[in-house]
């Protein structure tokens, strides 16, 4: 019985981590590049509605998860040609975008409000995914691995090879990598859609996956904590990984102690611990390093133009 | 070589009548030259005397108007970089393309214009800094590193694609006495292996020591070709600056002056993780006189400076007095409002703001001592006219006041610095490595100023790695050796071998770091 409980909270802490592990894997991709973003709760709140939008009128989650996708490119690319082709400032633009995507969200979804698809379901067969309990490592749905896979991906694409190197070399210093001849803002405007995408990707999990009902502005401020998340990990998949997890365990753990009827702490005190959590837990993970002066990619959020 | 009439070599490359304008200026005209396989050749110029763009012409940044560029006796059309490399031309700029926070091997792979598998090339690599005995970790982060081994990152990526023909920027602007010694044994091998050299500088004396032959440049125009080791040093600066080279004039009274300013006991840990503690230093520097301060580079000079000028605090009041007035506790601010300027030896970033316009830079510091903010309000009007007399009196060559200090070259924003500094009469003036990648003729003019300004009365004190400059300069000398200053002592009656003594002194320093 109480393994079934726990099999259950393990499932739910699962769910709630992929959206920002997502969200946070594309923006660390954009800031190794050296562009700060600041739109990604309005890209996944596109993603979401796109992706939802999609799925209802055709039926098919897959479909939905390609709109959501597009959506979240085509959100990061008004952000890409604002500030990297026009020069517009970075955090103004990002700010800009988020509350772009919350009213446009807003507005698509308006006819959606309470409607319900199909949930997006597990890949694996039957008798895995709905095996007591090794549905805890084959149960989940495609996005679920496609983030792990991501975390390893994205480490080995920026740690070991040739392309990884050169964009993280156009976010730490864009004027050297001009000189030497790479193609600064063509490189920034690649990472950019990347973060649109898994942006895109990370909203359409709440419409298609945790909550498979559209509701206004459903991301509840996701993004902002896989913005934080991208800061606290110092820019490493890894760490990135860790921070995302923990923050889904606490935010599962507060809404099973809230289900228990835990009344020794007020539930305003409750739903603070994810963040509480994640912050403490990363920023000791950073102390124990030599200085964190160098891991801030030193060209992030810089404008650059080529004279 | 199926050209058997050819009796000679044909020149690596050979110029001929480059000439290449800007929306009014002739940067180049006329200029022909030729390097033989194997030479290394020395480009000689004044600021703004069209070395930069005639090197930018020949790695491809730039396309001259007229004129042709044969290579190897073929002529040649290089319109970029990549086909410059491709050809065999590679270049060290003045300004290195690194990443700080990326290991060395790392900045040599983006360097490349194909990629290479990760072990292959550290194998390469190994084999060139071996086989150039270059001591350069491949697995250290940049940030970590000496000037020097930046500039030697540089150096393998040029080795790495085989050149033929090394363009070297103004390549030991930033280096210290040791590293110049050891990229100069590593260029004479380089050229030894038959690769031909353009070499940058306004360093003379170093010209002679490495360069075959030279060709000078001035307005624009080539004025002379010479043999460097032949012509000497004052000669070839003449041409340079197109004027007979003005002499130090030395005021005769300089050492009777009263004491303006007096360091006793000065004792101040360095600052991490690389700084060195100063240990008791003390001096006096009196009205009239130059005080000079030479070593090797980080055995205390940037501390003393902070010390002076206020960045840090004195332990106590009475360790810095000026003019008797015990000041060691007051901050800078307080100090220049007093007469104590400095001028620290990084241009952009410590002593001016890259990004404000001369006017506002010559705000920053002489509102102290120039009415420039009377009350806490900026006058507009005395701030403009302060930067247009720093600029006219210091010949600083810009579009005006309201241009940003980083636009300026580096021997014209010092210009406009110690213009800046002088300009407010300072009863001391403390200033580190006044000359610094300025040319010849504008070295020769702060020199003067510095030895004006001290005629005046005031005290100058000056902190430099350029020995012969300290010479030339100083009426006394002291050395600081891991913090420590020794006692100065009068350079007029310093001879050969007490001079060789104070060298050793230097020496002694590089044994230390280096054990």
């Amino acid at each position: 019985m109480t393994s079934a409980i726990l099999v259950s909270i393990l499932m739910t802490l699962v769910a709630a981590s992929t959206p920002i592990l997502l969200a946070a894997l594309g923006e660390l991709v954009a800031e190794k590049a050296g562009v700060l973003n600041l739109g990604v709760e309005g890209m996944m709140l596109c993603g979401a509605v796109a992706g939802f939008a999609v799925a209802f009128s055709s039926g098919s989650t897959t479909l939905g998860l390609f709109a959501a996708l597009l959506a979240g490119v085509a959100t990061a690319m008004v952000f890409a040609v604002l500030a990297l082709s026009l020069n517009a400032n970075q955090v103004a633009t990002g700010l800009a975008l988020t509350i772009f995507g919350i009213g446009a969200s807003s507005l698509i979804g308006a006819g959606f409000v309470g409607r319900t698809i199909p949930r997006l379901g597990p890949i694996f067969p039957a008798a895995l995914s709905e095996h007591p309990w090794l549905r805890v490592v084959f149960g989940h749905d495609i996005l679920v691995y496609l983030s792990l896979a991501l975390v390893i991906g994205i480490g080995f694409f920026l740690r070991r090879t040739r392309p990884g190197l050169i964009l993280r070399a156009v976010g730490e210093n864009d004027a050297s990598a001009h000189a030497i001849g790479y193609p600064v803002i063509a490189i920034r405007y690649a990472a950019v859609a990347f973060g649109g995408a898994l942006a895109g990707l990370g909203g359409a999990y709440f419409s298609l996956a945790l909550t498979p009902m559209w509701a206004d502005r459903l991301t509840a401020g996701r993004g902002w904590i896989a913005l934080a998340l991208v800061v606290f990990s110092a820019w490493r998949p890894g760490r990135l990984l860790v921070g995302a997890y923990l923050f889904g365990a606490v935010a599962t753990l507060e809404l099973q102690a809230k289900a228990a009827g835990v009344s020794f702490l007020a539930p305003e005190v409750l739903a603070m611990a994810p963040y509480l959590a994640t912050i403490a837990v990363l920023t000791m993970m950073s102390l124990g390093r030599r200085t964190g002066r160098l891991d801030a990619p030193a060209c992030l959020g810089k404008p650059f133009s080529a004279v | 070589m199926n050209q058997p009439r050819e009796q000679i070599v044909p020149s690596r490359l050979a110029l001929a009548h480059i000439s290449k304008s800007f929306p009014g200026v002739k940067a180049n005209e006329d200029i022909s030259l030729s390097i033989a396989p194997g030479e290394i050749h020395a480009l000689l110029g004044e600021n703004g005397a069209g070395k930069s763009t005639l090197v930018k012409i020949i790695y491809g940044v730039q396309q001259a108007d007229e004129g042709t560029i044969s290579w190897n006796g073929e002529p040649v059309a290089i319109p970029s970089p990549k086909a410059a490399r491709k050809l065999g031309i590679g270049m060290v700029f003045q300004h290195f393309s690194l990443f700080d926070a990326m290991t060395v091997i790392e900045n040599i792979a983006l360097g490349l214009d194909e990629a290479v598998d990760r072990e292959e090339l550290k194998a390469r690599v190994a084999a060139i800094l071996e086989s150039y005995s270059l001591p350069l970790d491949p697995d250290r982060e940049v940030h970590t590193l000496s000037v020097g081994e930046r500039q030697r990152i540089e150096i393998v990526r040029c080795l790495l694609q085989k050149p033929k023909l090394l363009i070297m920027d103004e390549p030991t602007s930033v280096l210290t006495p040791q590293e110049v010694e050891r990229l100069f044994s590593t260029l004479r091998q380089i050229a030894a292996e038959g690769c031909s050299i353009l070499y940058i500088s306004h360093k003379l004396s170093e010209i002679r020591a490495l360069c075959d032959s030279a060709t000078i440049l001035r307005a624009g125009r080539v004025v002379a070709t010479c043999d460097p080791k032949v012509e000497t040093t004052k000669r070839m600066a003449e041409l340079m600056i197109g004027a007979e080279l003005r002499k130090i004039e030395h005021s005769k009274t300089a050492g009777a002056g009263a004491v303006r300013l007096s360091v006793t006991g000065l004792s101040l840990p360095g600052e991490p993780p690389f700084g060195t503690d100063l240990e008791a230093v003390s001096f006096v520097a009196r009205a009239g006189e130059i005080l000079g301060i030479a070593g090797v580079a980080g055995n205390g000079q940037a501390e003393l400076l902070t010390a002076l000028s206020g960045e840090r605090l004195a332990p106590g009041p009475a360790t810095i007095q000026l003019d008797g007035k015990a000041i060691g506790q007051e901050g800078a601010g307080a100090r220049r409002a007093l007469g104590l300027a400095c001028v620290p030896e990084e241009r952009n970033g410590h002593a001016a703001v890259p990004d404000f316009s001369l006017a506002d830079n010559g705000l920053l510091t002489a509102r102290h001592r120039v009415p420039l903010a009377p009350h806490g309000w900026i006058s507009r009007g005395s701030v403009k006219r302060f930067a247009d007399s720093v600029i006219k009196l210091f010949d600083v060559r810009t579009t005006g006041y309201g241009a940003l200090a980083r636009s300026l070259s580096g021997g014209n924003l010092q210009k406009f610095i110690m213009g800046r500094e002088i300009g407010q009469q300072p009863a001391v003036l403390v200033v580190s490595q006044p000359t610094w990648g300025v040319d010849a003729g504008a070295a020769a003019a702060i020199r003067q100023e510095l030895v004006d300004l001290a005629a005046k009365g005031s005290a100058v004190v000056v902190i430099s790695q350029d020995l012969d400059e300290l010479l030339e300069l100083a009426d006394r000398l002291s050395v600081i050796n891991e913090g420590r200053l020794s006692a100065p002592r009068p350079v007029a009656s310093l001879g050969i071998d007490e001079i060789g003594l104070m060298m050793g002194g230097v020496h002694g320093a590089e044994a230390a770091a280096h054990a």
